[in-house]
């Protein structure tokens, strides 16, 4: 069969722009509407089709809006010291606080631009957790408001319309492949991009004042398969977070690279949220065991709660308590002060033979409006789920009469879609490293949302300590600012002729074979890397030796890689970005010489966890050959309010 | 002779008789797993069906009801049990509950 769209290895697209944002995500629509308005031109590059890309193809929760809020009893700067400080630091402060203080005003301009924010059908009227006066409504915990639930379906055909129309140019089905730097050096300020088109081959040069990363960041590191549906996590299969190793190889500083968490087994057990659980989406769920007995839920010290209002409010004497996507870098959630009610721990009961396997959510026993509100609204509104909805309700799924498996219950928890608070090992499934979901490393980033490069901004889930829509939302929007302001003071780089041929010969070397190593067997290689020399304890000699096979790696790259077509060209080229990422989960994870019960990280010759003197960001940048180890205080980016004033560029 | 095929291999199930070859969800697939069928007025061509995300906007986006369904594989199927008799349905069994028309929340 013939390749349907014209091939052109050979052509060279120049595109010439103010503010150049790569990835169309969340994070990247946010930046480009936001630095669009200003009146600067807008380029935005998006590997896949921008109107349905990255996570956000949906949302269900606004997470942490904390300033003008309508009945809001937190500051922005309480809130954010609180969610660091549920991270033992190791979190992104800067952005947090930005998202705290932005968060609010975003969702509105959101619905401005056509997203439904609130309840304007009433269909939860008279709901606890709906505010009468405003229409929206709430998750988790209904008196401090810090998360709305939304209908976020609609949110980036919303985007998508709003950039059409002020004219920011959109180049789907283009992979970017690298950034440019002045004369060509590594470290220094960026000047543009390159890509190739995923269809037609094409190469793409992008010159530009400011460039925006939001390619959100690495998965499949540890484990991948396509066989087996679902095991490329939260984000689609080609969302590699290529933002990292085109940032590692121009010389961006990254923090928090040692920072992995354990997430479930390789597959998902089933469709998104298409199984039973009590957290996220699903919150706050009843769960009961196959003889209909309802699993307890717990407050914060571990007291049975007999209410199901309890669930949604915070403890007495507790101010608020914190709940949501990344929450706490802990295994269990957070600090005391902030700590949510969860589901009793099921394997106690189990060995106890007090509740029988399988358990099930028990939908019909909520009442009506917070049935409808998960298995309706959040089960529905949520990136991938409405079909998981619609699918199931053809096969006779009713809420209304029926009890969803919950499979994590029995494999554990942990994956997309599950809660950590399952029997961990009734199958004997291991749980595997993961740096894609909850709280990770990544590019550090300054108060103006601008790494350590000279006209390179960062946003989403592409910087150390970002997660979630909303985070994504709302510091895209403030990079796109502040990138466009300084876009408006630049001079166009002038893009260096060498650089760009190294490049186009990088990117279309896999061509030159018809045979090889294909994309599928490289990422087992790094799989099998990663997991052996990189897993839940790290010691020295097998880092240095994982180093050694990632070497090993990359030269089959150069001598065996092999695509026929741009679509394989980019999934290889996708493959190999993946590589620095591994490195550089491994350069950090040498650095560190500590354990860390925050981080995950576990550190075979240095089994002291925390120690005074370790406690610090540890960060990481190329340099030619070299890695150069750094570190920051861990109060970094304080005082939060302070300097978000002096930066925030209004 | 036919090499193993890459699975799972019907991510999503066209309807030849409804289908039209439109291409909208050729052109809003998020991993590129369709190919535009050489012949006119033909549903797409699955090359790629081990990428498929699963994540639905080609279903959503079809403008003939039924001429694209998501089929999720073996591995996806998660039981209920209706409460007041037990029995148990799954998204794929065969002879399932009646399918339910209430509908999403607006």
């Amino acid at each position: 069969m013939k390749w349907p769209y014209p091939i052109r290895y050979d052509v060279e697209n120049e595109v010439t722009t103010d503010v150049l944002v790569l990835g169309g995500g969340i994070a990247g629509c946010w930046a480009a509407v936001s630095a669009a308005r200003t009146g600067v031109k807008v380029a935005l590059v998006e590997k896949a089709a921008t109107i349905g890309s990255g996570a956000g193809i949906g949302c269900d929760h606004w997470q942490w809006a904390v300033k003008g809020v309508p009945g809001m009893k937190l500051s922005a700067e309480e809130f954010t010291s609180a969610l660091v400080s549920n991270h033992g630091g190791y979190h992104n402060g800067i952005a947090r606080y930005i998202q705290a203080e932005e968060g609010y005003e975003t969702l509105l301009e959101l619905e401005q631009m056509g997203g439904k924010i609130r309840d304007t059908h009433d269909i939860f009227k008279g709901s606890r957790f709906r505010d009468e006066a405003t229409k929206f409504l709430f998750a988790y915990d209904y008196d401090s408001r810090l998360v709305f639930r939304v209908w976020g379906q609609g949110f980036k055909r919303a985007l998508v319309n709003e950039m059409t129309k002020l004219g920011v140019r959109i180049f789907d089905r283009v992979m970017a492949t690298s950034l440019l730097s002045a004369e060509g050096r590594q470290g220094a300020k960026v000047v543009g991009a390159t890509g190739i088109n995923v269809r037609t081959g094409e190469f793409y040069t992008f010159t530009s004042k400011a460039t925006i990363l939001a390619g959100a960041r690495p998965q499949r590191i540890w484990a991948y398969c396509s066989e087996l549906a679902g095991s490329a996590d939260m984000r689609t299969a080609s969302s590699v977070g290529g933002g990292y190793a085109m940032a590692w190889r121009a010389g961006v500083e990254f923090a928090m690279m040692e920072k992995t968490i354990e997430q479930g087994t390789v597959i998902h057990p089933s469709t998104a949220h298409g199984s039973g659980h009590p957290s996220n989406t699903w919150y706050p769920m009843t769960i009961v065991d196959a003889k209909g007995r309802v699993i307890p839920w717990v407050d914060r010290d571990g007291k049975v709660m007999d209410t199901f209002e309890g669930r949604t409010m915070p403890a007495p004497g507790q101010k608020f308590f914190i709940a949501g996507g990344g929450s706490s870098s802990l295994p269990h959630p957070g600090l005391y002060d902030y700590k949510q009610p969860r589901l009793r721990n099921v394997d106690e009961l189990l060995a106890k033979g007090e509740i029988e396997l399988p358990l099930y959510a028990d939908l019909t026993s909520l009442p009506p409006d917070e049935r409808r509100a998960i298995f309706g609204l959040m089960v529905g509104q949520e990136a991938k789920t409405k079909l998981t909805y619609e699918n199931y309700a053809k096969a006779g799924f009713d809420p209304d009469q029926d009890m969803l498996m919950s499979y994590q219950q029995i494999i554990g928890g942990g994956a997309y879609g599950t809660s950590a608070t399952g029997a961990k090992m009734v199958t004997g499934l291991p749980y595997i490293r993961n740096s894609s979901a909850g709280t990770a490393g990544g590019p550090m980033v300054d108060w103006n949302m601008q790494t350590n490069l000279e006209g390179l901004y960062a946003a989403g889930d592409g910087i150390f300590g970002g997660n979630d829509h909303s985070h994504a939302a709302t510091t895209g929007r403030y990079a796109g600012r502040k990138a466009a302001q300084f876009a408006k003071g630049a001079k166009t780089g002038s893009i260096s002729r060498s650089q760009l041929e190294f490049e186009k010969k990088r990117v279309y070397q896999p061509l030159n074979r018809k045979d090889g190593v294909c994309w599928k067997e490289l990422l087992g290689g790094i799989n099998k890397t990663m997991q052996t020399y990189c897993g839940d304890v790290k010691y020295e000699n097998l880092l240095e030796m994982g180093l050694m096979m990632i070497d090993d790696l990359k030269e089959a790259v150069e001598t065996d890689a092999f695509a026929t077509d741009p679509h394989s060209l980019g999934s290889i080229l996708g493959v190999i970005d993946l590589i620095p990422a591994a490195e550089m989960t491994i350069f950090a994870s040498l650095a560190r010489k500590a354990s860390s019960i925050y981080l995950q990280f576990k550190r075979g010759e240095y089994p002291e966890q925390d120690p005074p003197d370790w406690h610090k960001f540890v960060t990481i940048r190329l340099a030619g050959e070299k890695v150069v180890n750094g570190d920051l205080p861990i109060n970094y980016g304080t005082p939060y309010e302070e300097n978000y004033k002096a930066h925030c560029g209004r | 002779m036919v090499p193993n095929p890459t699975s799972p291999t019907r991510p999503v199930i066209f309807d030849p008789a409804t289908c039209d070859g439109c291409n909208l969800c050729v052109e809003i697939c998020q991993c590129d797993v369709f190919m535009p069928n050489p012949e006119k007025g033909q549903p797409p061509i699955i090359l790629y069906p081990d990428e498929c995300w699963y994540c639905g906007p080609c279903v959503d986006v079809c403008p003939r009801e039924g001429a694209i369904r998501l089929n999720y594989p073996l591995m996806w199927r998660t039981p209920w049990k209706r409460k007041a008799t037990g029995e148990q349905s799954w998204y794929g069994k065969k002879n399932p509950f009646p399918p339910n028309k209430k509908p999403l929340v607006p």
